[in-house]
């Protein structure tokens, strides 16, 4: 019998299977080798029979079982939860893919407001009515979560998205029963740009590009937070481009966090306020410090604001 | 004894996003209703609030992992508006010919990986090969090289703009970096190669898939509604730019800029979906989903581009418009035509991309503006893959985000969706008697419109 995949994609963007997708034919050639049991974005399996009987649309999520579970997305609503419990019932092991799934990633940034603050603000911005809000429809919970604060993962697999090779090495491996290579190591790691070990003392807003010449590769390209660009490279978990120049850094733009903090339990906020501290920058000139949680606001790390002023 | 019921499709599969279905059968088992609820909320337009807006373009990118240029572009329009900043023209080229190569890998996606098991395995298959599994193993030849176009398209991006998904060389003032004489003429060489794979794919798809559907592309899910896209002054097809064209149900028309989106379309929430659904608030007669007399209902997307354009400026997708006009006219309805008007769209792409990189100005070094957060308001469009896309932000003085509307390309298509789904059941489901061949093609009829 072939091993069997199981996909899911919850409070996330699909981003993560556009970049497995972007494997192209090796991918192809991995689905001919395994059983695809579970993929909504690209199977007509369902969670329920619909010919069963009569639906009242609340009824159980089934699933099949799997050899392997891969879990985009995080935890926002009830029918994630249900979902992301499914999966685990069934899946002998299960991958958070991305870092929504395991660090609640951009959507998490909602943590930062109630769920009703939220829904008042989408369907009633400006009203001082009450807003007419979507009752029959799965309930918010009360944050967005990442798939381990709400159910057991035994892969972790963050990036936005995660880079494709690294996917399908991941998946290979466990084919293998092998453990996955997963380093733990920080973008700065494979970014060739040059560090001279002094920077700016402030920081400046991303309105103007950064010094360097088009004509000559990127390691002749002075390191942006030298040149005073909030870069969140020193506390990012690397792997983005391989072994290669980091994506962003390609693209001569600074990074913002998209792998969330390099050890799984890390706090990219605490790390880059040491960090710059530590190099003499005044981390008074970061404008919205919340925002280096910006991929990682799950597992409690971002919270409303309780009737105290934040200072910015 | 017979009663009442729902039957859910849940969730709808192969299509881009999280939805399901719901047919509420009366007690003689005809359907008395049908709606498609979109079942997740992210709240962009609240946790964008207090950011610098500079930043946003590298968040709402996150709305969409499948056509997130889409949305980083339409932010950094935006954010140009509530700067003040005017990109250099080679900071706007870059930026278009970055979005019309995004549309590739979708169209591709769309049409092979999502929509054809319907057409080519049959909407009446087995699930378990019904799906892009099933074509590696009936047409591998096809699906190979299918693959193997998806992945370049993206690769391009990668290649010259650091990200494919989720991108980050728009900024605001224009582009983060410029582009190489060695990367142009790299690139250049791979367009030319999805320009002849896009033939390929329209010539394949009008032998061998939609010659077999003459019946089903106009009858399936078919409704009669307005269509709005976008043109330039001349009336041509545009997707990075361009005036809003709102054309009614008869094919007569309105032109404004995108900035004016409100005084044209309103918004209206219902309490079966987290999807705001958005009507023709100019045509001044509210907004009914009742299907025998429909309000306010127009669609965007491929189809309806293809409608409100008065001819494409390429030479390839033209010849192929002219035919498709020919034979369905102006404005063409069959839903499921949405496919084969995605396939022209494609040529197009790949005509604009050979296009773009063959204007010497590309490669000019100036890309990018400096700009200056200030207070301000900004309205960014482009017309993604699944339809027109606004952006509208507001800043304080320290350029930081005050309040955010965005109305996405699906947004507009709920109503029409919700109204081919009901058709299409309506059709299919008599005495109650429901198979799964007969929900499959009620999805169609939802994958048609690529939500």
């Amino acid at each position: 019998m072939l091993p069997r995949l199981s996909f899911e994609c919850l409070h996330g963007c699909s981003g993560c299977e556009m970049a497995l997708l972007d494997c192209g034919e090796q991918l192809l050639g991995l689905f001919d080798r395994v059983e695809i049991v579970h993929f909504p974005l690209l199977m007509d399996h369902k969670y329920q029979n619909p010919l069963s009987g009569a639906s009242d649309g609340e009824g159980e999520i089934i699933l099949p079982e799997a050899e392997i579970g891969l879990v985009s997305g995080g935890v926002a609503n009830t029918e994630q939860l249900q979902v992301a419990r499914a999966m685990r019932a069934q899946c002998r092991t299960l991958i958070s893919l991305g870092t929504c799934a395991t660090h609640g990633g951009i959507p998490a940034l909602r943590n930062q407001w109630t769920s009703e603050a939220t829904l008042q603000t989408v369907f009633a911005y400006g009203s001082p009515e009450k807003a007419l809000l979507p009752g029959e429809v799965p309930a918010l919970l009360d944050r967005v979560y990442s798939v381990d604060e709400q159910v057991a993962v035994d892969v972790a697999l963050p990036g936005c998205p995660p880079r494709p090779e690294m996917m399908l090495e991941v998946i290979e491996a466990l084919l293998r029963r092998e453990s996955p290579d997963l380093a733990h190591k920080s973008v700065c790691e494979t970014c060739p740009v040059i560090r001279q070990g002094k920077g700016q003392g402030t920081m400046r807003r991303f309105l103007a590009n950064a010094d360097y010449d088009p004509e000559e590769p990127v390691d002749q390209m002075r390191c942006l937070l030298e040149q005073g660009l909030l870069c969140m490279g020193p506390v990012t978990a690397g792997g983005c481009g391989g072994r290669e120049t980091p994506l962003c850094i390609r693209a001569r733009v600074p990074c913002r966090g998209c792998y969330g903090p390099v050890r799984p339990g890390g706090n990219q906020l605490l790390d880059m306020m040491n960090g710059l501290a530590s190099n003499g920058i005044d981390y008074r000139s970061l404008v919205d410090r919340k925002s280096l949680l910006r991929f990682s606001g799950g597992h409690g790390l971002l919270k409303p604001a309780r009737n105290r002023k934040e200072s910015n | 004894m017979p009663k009442s019921q729902v039957v859910s499709i849940h969730p709808v599969t192969r299509i881009e996003g999280q939805a399901r279905v719901d047919i509420h059968l009366d007690e003689s088992g005809r359907v008395s209703d049908a709606r498609v609820a979109i079942s997740a909320l992210r709240g962009f337009e609240q946790f964008v609030i207090g950011r610098p807006a500079e930043e946003i373009p590298r968040i709402v990118s996150r709305i969409c992992g499948i056509c997130p240029w889409m949305h980083h572009l339409a932010a950094v329009k935006a954010v140009d508006g509530c700067f003040g900043a005017v990109p250099p023209p080679t900071g706007q080229l870059l930026r278009e010919l970055c979005q019309v190569i995004a549309h590739i890998h979708d169209k591709i996606l769309h049409f092979f990986f999502l929509a054809a098991p319907d057409f080519v395995l049959g909407p009446d298959g087995d699930y378990s090969v019904r799906n892009i599994m099933g074509l590696v193993r009936q047409e591998p030849e096809l699906a190979a090289r299918v693959a193997r176009m998806r992945q370049l398209g993206q690769a391009m991006l990668a290649r010259f703009a650091g990200k494919s998904i989720h991108p980050v060389a728009g900024v605001a003032g224009g582009f983060s970096k410029p582009m190489l004489e060695t990367e142009r003429r790299e690139l250049a060489a791979d367009a030319l190669v999805l320009l002849d794979f896009a033939s390929f794919a329209l010539d394949y798809a009008k032998r061998s898939v939609f010659s077999r559907f003459r019946e089903e592309l106009q009858s399936l899910g078919a409704i009669t509604t307005g269509f709005l896209g976008a043109v330039d002054a001349q009336g041509n097809l545009r997707l990075y730019d361009g005036l809003l064209r709102l054309m009614r149900p008869d094919g007569s028309w309105v032109d404004f800029p995108a900035s004016d989106y409100e005084r044209h379309l309103a918004e209206q929430v219902e309490p079966w979906s987290y999807a705001k659904m958005v009507y023709a608030k100019s045509w001044g007669e509210g907004f009914s989903l009742n299907p025998a007399a429909p309000m306010g209902v127009y669609r965007v997307n491929t189809l309806a581009r293809l409608n409100v354009c008065d001819q494409v400026a390429t030479p390839r997708a033209q010849a192929e418009l002219e035919d498709f006009r020919a034979q369905f006219g102006r404005p063409a309805q069959g839903t499921l035509l949405y496919h084969w008007a995605r396939l022209i769209e494609l040529v197009y792409a790949c005509e604009r991309t050979v296009e773009l990189l063959a204007d010497e100005r590309i490669t000019d070094p100036l890309v990018r503006t400096p700009a200056e957060s200030k207070a301000g308001r900004g309205i960014g469009h482009v017309e993604a893959p699944r339809g027109t896309l606004i952006h509208d932000y507001s800043t304080d003085d320290n350029g930081c985000i005050t309040r955010a509307n965005l109305i996405v390309g699906t947004t507009h298509n709920i109503a029409p969706m919700n109204l081919s789904v009901r058709q299409a059941a309506a059709s299919l489901i008599c005495d109650g008697e429901v198979s799964e061949s007969i929900l499959n093609r009620i999805e169609m009829a939802i994958r048609a419109y690529d939500p």
